[in-house]
């Protein structure tokens, strides 16, 4: 029997296309998997594949038209033998109804850019529960309308903050969502799984759509996670970072630490007052340095460097669930025994989930140190609003050339990730000199 | 030492005293300086004494459909001293039950007129006595007062304004109204359904002109048949006073005059805010015309100062002006996630026979932003309970955006649908869109299905006509 072949929808949102150019002509036989038309979207050309074998009985819009509707009849495909006059009427179901909204796009199609295709089965899967429920399961709290006019723009409601009654999100919020939303069959659709948003960036594919199901355990995203997520994406994404690294000799810190380790006054129960560790240097160093070079010790907004005048240091605390960096507020003026104190008490609240935000929100600067793993060397991502972070490696024995001969050191490796908007290599550069100062002369920090 | 406090609101209108009761609640030292009763215009000469005398017009009208109902009567008449005596204790009860919330707040009530005096400070002047009294912030609620014109002016005795219009001496014969708003309009019906020949004169080209143009036409039908004679389009030029009435000149669009005397006039030609002795121009607050210009949580740009109610603007309504205090106050004591107030959710109440309510956008000015729009009407004579009650005269509209499926605006006529309003009040504070209303389940029999209805109606699903 004739059908009609049909202007197919390349995404669930897809409206109309442009039929770019026909691939065969009428007359041609054409079996499943030949290329019949290039399809023009505005987010891509892709080829259209047929579903079914038969002759091309007729071609009903010519190449180059644009502004052709999903499901129009684009031209008739004749079985063996028929005739013309055996097609149906124009408009009359046929073959692969693209269903705008049902996740069914690809099946008809053979698309040159696949992760295109993929994308958009994440935003339609995502989309068919985004108004209702977040990626963890968790209910997405909106009103109706909010709800209404997101499904019509294809905003995820679950990446947006509420300005309503209890953080309820509301018509205003959907509207301000980003401009790129009102178009959601524009690139960076707001509603996939990575690179929402950002013009010109393909959104990454939902992963689930790239392993047979049964095949993982699905853990739903905590607030934790989602936090972490979305604030180091906006970091790695949006601050212009760079490296630099140096190596710090350990020799006298260690020396010094086993001193003052030694000599902690003991309790009744035979535990001693302190015990001092390297990142308790570390963050007393970080401070010291700060104070001596403010321009790092800075927060970057768009009409002004925010300057900080105390030394608030963050630790990052590696978590069973995540990770947190409560800070150590005004370590200036704390002594090391106060500080390694106060890590300890607040690494100890971390793992309990009982950190309130003023405990680890804000902060100047932070310390993230992996040296215990025996990591060599690594690179952090800035916690924003701060600028800079160190991430630190571990002391390890390490052949040093000194005065033309080999000696052995316990040398650790540094590496700060620096926010160049805020502090340019120069600055980076003496604030690390600094800070390597005081680790390989603990003394001088008592100047 | 001055007396120092927290929060110090002028005037205790309902603005002011809604907005001291909060910040008390919220632990702040609070005081309210008025220089007349608390309550202000509201309680003491606005919604509520009006809302009393109306009542009685009501029963009044009533009592001449008694035959309508089964009953029988003969020879009943009002006593307009009595009316007015009710209307002022109903007055008196409720501003003595404001005076008792101050108390159990423990909120003082300083008499007086105030006037800013420096940061933080102001003076309050008591018979011709002088204090100074100190805040951290002020709250500038002083109000509104009728508007006047040159060639319009009170008198208190033969042209008056709703003050003396509330508390008539005698009952006049024959009346004009100039102004057909809420106030105009009230007056206007209690004086007619009492008997009173009332001619209402109204510059715009329609009654009510802030209501939906259909509300506009209904309303105007109602009063014509009611027997007010309605001059739209037309100016009062001149008032002349006679010994015991008023000869007024009327001025049409074409510039066609005519004379009409009446025994009193009453002037309801809008109102004007009280910004003047507040010391507003020493403190650097800025005034645009008679309004002080405030941001959306009440700031007046001056440290410590806030502005609410009538005193910042239309619309001038004392359900705008609490909510504007309860903003403040809690902007004041730093509640986290004040929202500022959205004028197109607040409900606008005329009661006048028949009754009329709205909220939001009117079908014309929906129209006018461009969006699709659909409109659903439901009338009161397809209700069981209003034609149960005896009132099938009426109307409920509603406008929504055709695409979103929000409710832009909805209008209503016809007998207690001031009571009916908040309904689709809160339909549109919780952004509920025509869907949830069509989903949900109205009482029956009440006046309220009417409002379902009309939400079917916009998408010609109405079901009961």
């Amino acid at each position: 029997m004739a059908t009609n072949i049909l202007m197919p929808a390349l995404s669930p949102t897809m409206e109309e296309g442009k039929l770019a150019k026909w691939l065969v002509k009428e007359g041609d036989t054409v079996k499943s998997g030949t290329i019949l038309a290039e399809i023009e979207t505005d987010k891509a050309t892709m080829e259209f594949e047929a579903v079914d074998e038969g002759k091309i009985g007729k071609i009903l819009v010519p190449e180059g038209s644009e502004g052709v509707k999903v499901n129009a009849p684009i031209a008739v495909l004749l079985d063996e033998g028929e005739k013309l006059g055996d097609l149906p009427a124009a408009g009359s179901k046929a073959a692969a109804p693209a269903v705008p909204g049902a996740p069914k796009v690809d099946i008809p199609l053979a698309m040159k850019d696949i992760k295109a295709a993929v994308a958009d089965l994440g935003n339609n899967m995502k989309a068919a529960a985004a108004n209702d429920k977040g990626a963890d399961g968790a209910r997405i709290f909106a009103s109706p309308l909010a709800r209404r006019i997101a499904a019509q723009k294809g905003v995820d409601l679950s990446a947006l903050n509420g300005s309503g009654p209890r953080g309820r999100i509301v018509k205003s919020d959907v509207e301000n969502a980003k401009p790129g939303a009102a178009k959601p069959a524009a690139a960076g659709a707001p509603a996939a799984a990575g690179g929402a948003g950002i013009p010109g960036v393909a959104p990454l594919p939902d992963a689930r759509l790239l392993y047979p199901a049964g095949s993982y355990e699905e853990i739903p995203h905590d607030n934790m996670r989602k936090a972490i997520a979305k604030r180091l994406t906006s970091a790695k994404t949006l601050i212009p970072h760079y490296y630099l690294t140096v190596d710090c000799n350990l020799d006298a810190l260690m020396a010094v630490r086993e001193k003052m380790n030694a000599a902690a006054p003991k309790g009744k129960d035979k535990v001693p007052a302190y015990k001092l560790s390297v990142n308790d240097f570390i963050m007393k160093a970080s401070a010291m340095a700060l104070m001596k070079h403010p321009d790092v010790n800075a927060s970057w907004t768009d009409t002004a460097i925010l300057k900080h005048k105390d030394a608030d240091v963050g630790v990052a605390v590696a978590l069973d669930f995540g990770l947190i960096t409560p800070i150590i507020f005004k370590a200036q003026t704390k002594g090391l025994v106060e500080i390694s104190n106060e890590v300890k008490t607040l690494a100890a609240l971390a793992k309990e989930k009982k950190l309130k935000p003023n405990q680890y929100e804000g902060g100047g600067f932070s310390v993230s140190n992996l040296g215990m793993y025996g990591i060599k060397n690594f690179t952090s991502i800035i916690n924003p609003p701060q600028s800079c972070i160190i991430a630190v490696g571990a002391g390890e024995e390490r052949p040093v050339v000194r005065n033309g001969k080999i000696e052995i050191s316990t040398v650790m490796t540094v590496t700060m990730s620096a926010d160049h908007r805020v502090v340019d290599g120069g600055t980076g550069a003496k604030f690390l000199q600094t800070l390597k100062q005081f680790i390989e002369e603990p003394a001088s920090m008592l100047l | 030492m001055a007396d120092s406090y927290d929060v110090i609101v002028v005037g205790g209108g309902p603005g002011g005293y809604v907005c001291a009761i909060r910040c008390a609640q919220l632990g702040l030292k609070t005081a309210v300086v008025e220089r007349d009763r608390m309550g202000g215009i509201c309680l003491n000469w606005g919604c509520i004494p009006t809302k009393a005398l109306l009542r009685s017009s009501e029963i009044w009208h009533l009592m001449h459909r008694l035959g309508e109902f089964g009953f029988s009567a003969d020879n009943f008449k009002f006593d307009a001293a009595k009316i007015v005596a009710r209307s002022r204790a109903v007055s008196k009860q409720l501003s003595d039950g404001v005076s008792f919330l101050m108390k159990k707040h423990k909120i003082t009530v300083i008499p007086g007129e105030a006037k800013l005096a420096g940061k933080g400070k102001l003076t309050v002047t008591k018979d011709g006595k002088t204090t100074d009294v100190t805040a951290k912030n002020i709250v500038l609620a002083t109000g509104a007062r009728a508007r006047t014109l040159p060639h319009l002016q009170p008198d208190g005795k033969l042209i008056w304004t709703y003050r003396e219009a509330m508390v008539p001496e005698t009952f006049p014969k024959s009346l004009l109204v100039v102004g057909s708003g809420a106030i105009g309009i009230e007056f206007a019906s209690f004086y007619r359904t009492l008997g009173a020949e009332v001619t209402v004169v109204e510059m715009l080209d329609r009654v009510l002109p802030v209501e939906d143009e259909e509300i506009s036409a209904f309303a105007a039908k109602a009063f014509t048949k009611q027997g007010m004679k309605l001059k739209v389009g037309t100016q009062v030029t001149e008032l002349k006073k006679g010994a015991n009435d008023v000869t007024c000149t009327l001025k049409d669009k074409d510039g066609k005059t005519e004379q009409v005397t009446v025994e009193r006039v009453i002037l309801a030609m809008g109102i004007v805010g009280n910004v003047e002795n507040i010391g507003l121009e020493a403190a650097g607050i800025k005034v645009d015309r008679t309004h002080v210009v405030a941001g959306k949580y009440g700031e007046t740009g001056v440290d410590g100062v806030w502005a609410i109610g009538d005193l910042v603007g239309a619309p001038w309504l004392a359900h705008k002006a609490m909510h504007e205090g309860v903003i403040v106050a809690e902007k004041i004591a730093g509640v986290k996630g004040v929202h500022p107030l959205n004028t197109s959710n607040v409900p606008g109440c005329t009661y006048c026979w028949p009754q009329v309510a709205s909220v939001g956008l009117t079908e014309t000015a929906a129209k006018a932003t461009g969006k699709k729009i659909k409109v659903g009407k439901f009338p009161f004579i397809g209700n069981g309970k209003a034609i149960a009650l005896g009132e099938a005269e009426g109307l409920v509209k509603t406008v929504f955006d055709a695409t979103t499926g929000e409710l832009l605006g909805a209008h209503m006529i016809g007998a207690e649908v001031t009571e009916l309003i908040q309904g689709y009040v809160v339909a549109k504070t919780g952004e509920l869109t025509d869907q949830e209303l069509a989903h949900t389940i109205f009482p029956h029999p009440t006046l309220s299905e009417m409002m379902h209805e009309a939400v079917l109606a916009a998408d010609g699903a109405a079901l009961h006509i």
